[in-house]
């Protein structure tokens, strides 16, 4: 099982790699999705079905959708990749990859001083997961629910196209 | 089961991170930085998840939900914002918000 | 009647307040009735309190009245005091009759003027000042009747400000005399630090103990009063002001600048004589300086054209008389002097009005003559007053005071052949000048005509003042002439003698008759030039030698341009130099600064929210970093 943990991790950090560096943002939204689902294959390595199931669903299926949509939407082809292209050359990534190595290397540095545990030795089920969900964090989903409540009526608010007739706005 | 050593999965969520990192502060494209902004999302998610598994107790996952719910709300707004950007700007160059400048 | 002595100054400043309050609503008559009549009733007061002084003098010859205690500080209590002796009273008289007189005149002169109602007041002030000043009983209180008549003096030579020759006039006469104040402030700090206490009495008292004759302390203190002095009788090197300060109207300079305000410097010398005589070496100073200035002002009075000025220079130059005789011991000499020459130098300044009101305010003398045809009155007084300042021997009083200055200056222990023989020149300078200008003025062709003859508001002074001129040098008259001492006599509770060395009577005659020839054949000197062969003068002004003198005198021996070398350009220099403020750039360099950074930081603000990410990570990494390695 560990090698399963490993050969995903790799995974992972190879398509995020190419998701994050592809000019093409089709192409980067497809490696995302290929990320999402090695994340999702450690987690059920780790003893969390039930995430895993969650993170295949909403996180690759509904997000990396909408974000698909969106990139339709804006009819983003080679033409966008031609400018990508010319906005990042390689002098770019000097700075930003400096300052994320400077950050990893700190959190690699606080790892090192850690020990003993470890992870993924038993399965956290659903049901141990929903028993915790509507005890002790049941406000926290109420909030969750707020939460996306607010995002529903904010999306529908900003996603109207608006048009000025004369001096009224008017809805399409 | 497995037996992963809990240093491991953190690192992998560290690196996801920066990856994630590095992406937001080099693309220009509005809508690659919002995607890097998920990968960082997501990598803070498997921290949790990890950390979790390593305790045997559901509040990593517990966590993971809650992010995953505020990334979606997220997204939501944030990509009808860009719809937004879209209409005003003529294009997704970030940099051509720059009115706040001075 | 003792008991009314604080009415004398609180008349006039009564009247001042009304004045100045709701005298502007007042029709003209009531603003000169308020004016003239505030000073008349001091005046009045005046007199009847020198009759009771003088036929039952109050025990030890003086009068305190305490009014009220005016600061209460650790040990030190001045009171708002006044004190009467025969210095005080002799010029309590002095100020209230002259200055009435001359307040009846200006009702009448400055009729046409529109703020006639800020005139009356301004001249009350200044005389309730001016008698403050003598009546005050210590030094504090005489500081200030100091300041408020250096204040009017201001103001009144600057009383028609609209034309700025003027208003600069008045500042100059400010600054100049200020020098003076500062240098008598230190003085009176000094005497309070070192006597404890500034009760003129007290003080001489207990300087008599403490400080041996010719000690640094008594030396420094009588020094800086005698700076004091300088500037407030406009004595060389503080003399400046006084020619200028003509500026002002008539009435204003016959008052302030030859009556009463110039010769506060000789009231505060003879009032604090005690101080000078512990420090022989200033009262010798007081000597010198006033010979010099007697020489310089009458050498410089010679070439002036305008009458006023004349009559500046005049004044300058007797008070340097004045200061020499102080400087000798004779202390009841110089103040005969004074008396003297308030009258004849009022009168001549008023008479000197009278001609300018009719001449529409025309002042030079090339530009009059003839004028004793028109305005026969007016030449007769002016006449008077000339013969006085002359010193016409045996009928004018200005013979008997200048003789008196003179005999105590070779006579005294304290004086010599020297400053005789300078103040003997000046007699001779001083007919010369006087002449010249009742010849220019009065005799000759008539060049202008008069618009405007005297009424009886401004006849009555000049005869009153004439009268005077030629009457009340008998109060005081030498051997052979009658022995009269009554006015040293007067003052002598309050004013020691002169120490006399050994001079004969008949030596004594003898000076006297070399006086009167001086003065005699200086006014014959003057018909010489002036009327009768003109072309004498001319040739001597063409004649090289003559013309650098005729300059000289012109331009008051160059005291001003050296002033205005000295200390006006350099001052305006560094004015100049710092004309951005170092301290100002301080602040604004703060302000600069701020906004430098502000430009600096600013351009942090680039308004890419890519830049800014950047920021919040290298924020985020300094951050982990300080907390994982300590």
């Amino acid at each position: 099982m560990n090698t399963v943990f490993y050969i995903s991790a790799a995974v992972a950090v190879v398509s995020t790699l190419m998701a994050v560096t592809r000019m093409n943002v089709v192409h980067a939204l497809l490696y995302l999705i290929v990320s999402f689902l090695s994340v999702a294959i450690v987690f059920f390595v780790l003893g969390a079905p039930f995430i895993a199931a969650v993170e295949i669903i909403i996180y690759a299926g509904a997000i990396m959708v909408l974000f698909v949509f969106v990139v339709m939407m804006f009819n983003l082809g080679p033409q966008t990749a031609m400018q990508e292209k010319r906005w990042h050359d390689p002098k770019t990534w000097v700075g930003p990859a400096v300052l994320s190595g400077i950050l990893l290397a700190e959190m690699v540095y606080v790892l090192a001083w850690t020990g003993g545990r470890l992870a993924g030795t038993a399965e956290v089920s659903p049901k141990m997961v929903g028993i915790e969900l509507f005890g002790p964090y049941i406000v926290g989903v109420e909030l969750a629910s707020m939460l996306l409540l607010a995002g529903l009526v904010g999306a529908y608010h900003l996603g109207r196209r608006v048009k000025r007739v004369g001096s009224k706005w008017e809805e399409e | 089961m497995a037996s992963v050593p809990v240093e491991h999965g953190l690192l992998l969520a560290g690196i996801l991170f920066s990856i994630g990192l590095m992406g937001l502060l080099v693309r220009r494209n509005i809508l690659m930085m919002l995607l890097c902004v998920e990968i960082m999302l997501n990598a803070a998610g498997l921290a949790f998840v990890t950390a979790g598994a390593a305790l045997r107790k559901p509040d990593g996952q517990i966590m993971m939900i809650f992010i995953l719910t505020m990334a979606a709300a997220e997204v939501a707004v944030g990509l009808a914002l860009v719809i937004q950007f879209f209409h005003s700007f003529k294009t997704l160059d970030v940099d051509a918000a720059d009115k706040m400048r001075g | 009647m003792y008991d009314l002595l604080w009415l004398i100054p609180a008349l006039p400043f009564a009247g001042f307040v009304l004045l100045a309050t709701i005298g502007s609503r007042f029709p003209r008559s009531l603003t000169a009735a308020v004016g003239v009549g505030s000073v008349g009733a001091a005046a009045i007061l005046a007199v009847l309190t020198a009759g009771r002084f003088v036929v039952s003098p109050p025990p030890d010859d003086f009068f305190r009245q305490t009014l009220w205690t005016w600061i209460s500080l650790n040990g030190f209590t001045p009171e708002i005091a006044l004190y009467l002796d025969p210095i005080s009273l002799v010029m309590v008289l002095n100020v209230s009759i002259v200055g009435f007189l001359i307040h009846l005149y200006s009702a009448e002169f400055m009729a046409d003027d529109e703020s006639y109602c800020r005139f009356f007041a301004y001249m009350n002030l200044f005389l309730g000042s001016m008698l403050t000043l003598v009546l005050a009983d210590n030094l504090l209180l005489l500081y200030l009747g100091w300041e408020g008549v250096g204040l009017c003096s201001y103001l009144l030579i600057g009383f028609w400000y609209k034309e700025p020759v003027r208003a600069k006039a008045a500042v100059k006469a400010f600054l100049v005399t200020r020098v003076g104040d500062a240098a008598m402030a230190f003085g009176l700090f000094l005497i309070l630090a070192n006597l404890g206490t500034l009760q003129i009495q007290e003080l001489t008292e207990r300087a008599v103990l403490l400080w041996p004759v010719g000690s640094k302390l008594a030396v420094a203190a009588a020094g800086l009063l005698l700076i004091g002095a300088l500037g407030k009788s406009a004595q060389i090197p503080l003399h400046t002001w006084l020619p200028d300060a003509m500026a002002g109207p008539t009435p204003v300079s016959a008052l302030i600048h030859a009556a009463t305000m110039v010769t506060a410097g000789v009231y505060l010398i003879a009032r604090m004589h005690v101080l000078f005589t512990l420090a022989p070496m200033v009262q010798y100073a007081v000597a010198v300086i006033g010979c010099a200035t007697l020489l310089v002002a009458g050498f410089s009075a010679l070439a002036q054209s305008d009458i006023k000025r004349v009559l500046a220079y005049s004044t300058i130059s007797q008070i340097g008389y004045m200061f020499l005789a102080l400087g000798v011991g004779a202390w009841s000499a110089a103040l005969f002097h004074m008396v003297t020459h308030a009258c004849f130098k009022a009168l001549l300044f008023l008479a000197c009005g009278v001609i300018i009101l009719g001449l529409h305010h025309e002042q030079n003398m090339f530009k009059m003559g003839g004028l004793r045809r028109q305005i026969p009155f007016t030449f007769y007084t002016f006449l008077i007053g000339a013969a006085s300042l002359a010193a016409l021997p045996l009928v004018t009083a200005g013979f008997y005071s200048k003789d008196e200055i003179l005999w105590a200056s070779w006579s005294s222990t304290l004086g010599g052949p020297w400053l005789w023989l300078g103040g003997l020149i000046g007699a001779l300078l001083t007919s010369l000048y006087t002449f010249r200008m009742v010849f220019l003025t009065f005799y000759g062709k008539a060049k202008s005509r008069i618009d405007r003859f005297p009424g009886t508001a401004m006849m009555i002074p000049l005869a009153v003042l004439a009268l005077l001129s030629l009457g009340i040098g008998l109060i005081q008259t030498p051997g052979v002439l009658g022995n009269v001492a009554f006015f040293s006599g007067f003052l002598s509770a309050s004013l020691p003698a002169m120490t006399e060395g050994n001079v004969s009577a008949r030596f004594e005659n003898i000076l006297l008759v070399i006086s009167g020839v001086v003065s005699v054949s200086g006014i014959y000197l003057a018909y010489l030039f002036f009327l009768k062969k003109p072309g004498l003068a001319q040739a001597l002004t063409n004649n090289p030698l003559g013309a650098v003198l005729h300059r000289c005198s012109f331009a008051a021996c160059g005291f001003d341009r050296a002033y205005h070398w000295l200390f006006v350009k350099s001052f305006v220099r560094i004015a100049t130099w710092n004309r951005h403020d170092f301290t100002d750039l301080v602040y604004r360099g703060v302000a600069g600064f701020a906004q430098v950074c502000s430009i600096i930081l600013g351009a942090s603000q680039t308004g890419r929210v890519r830049h800014y990410a950047v920021g919040i990570v290298i924020g985020a990494v300094v951050t982990i970093a300080i907390m994982v390695l300590s």
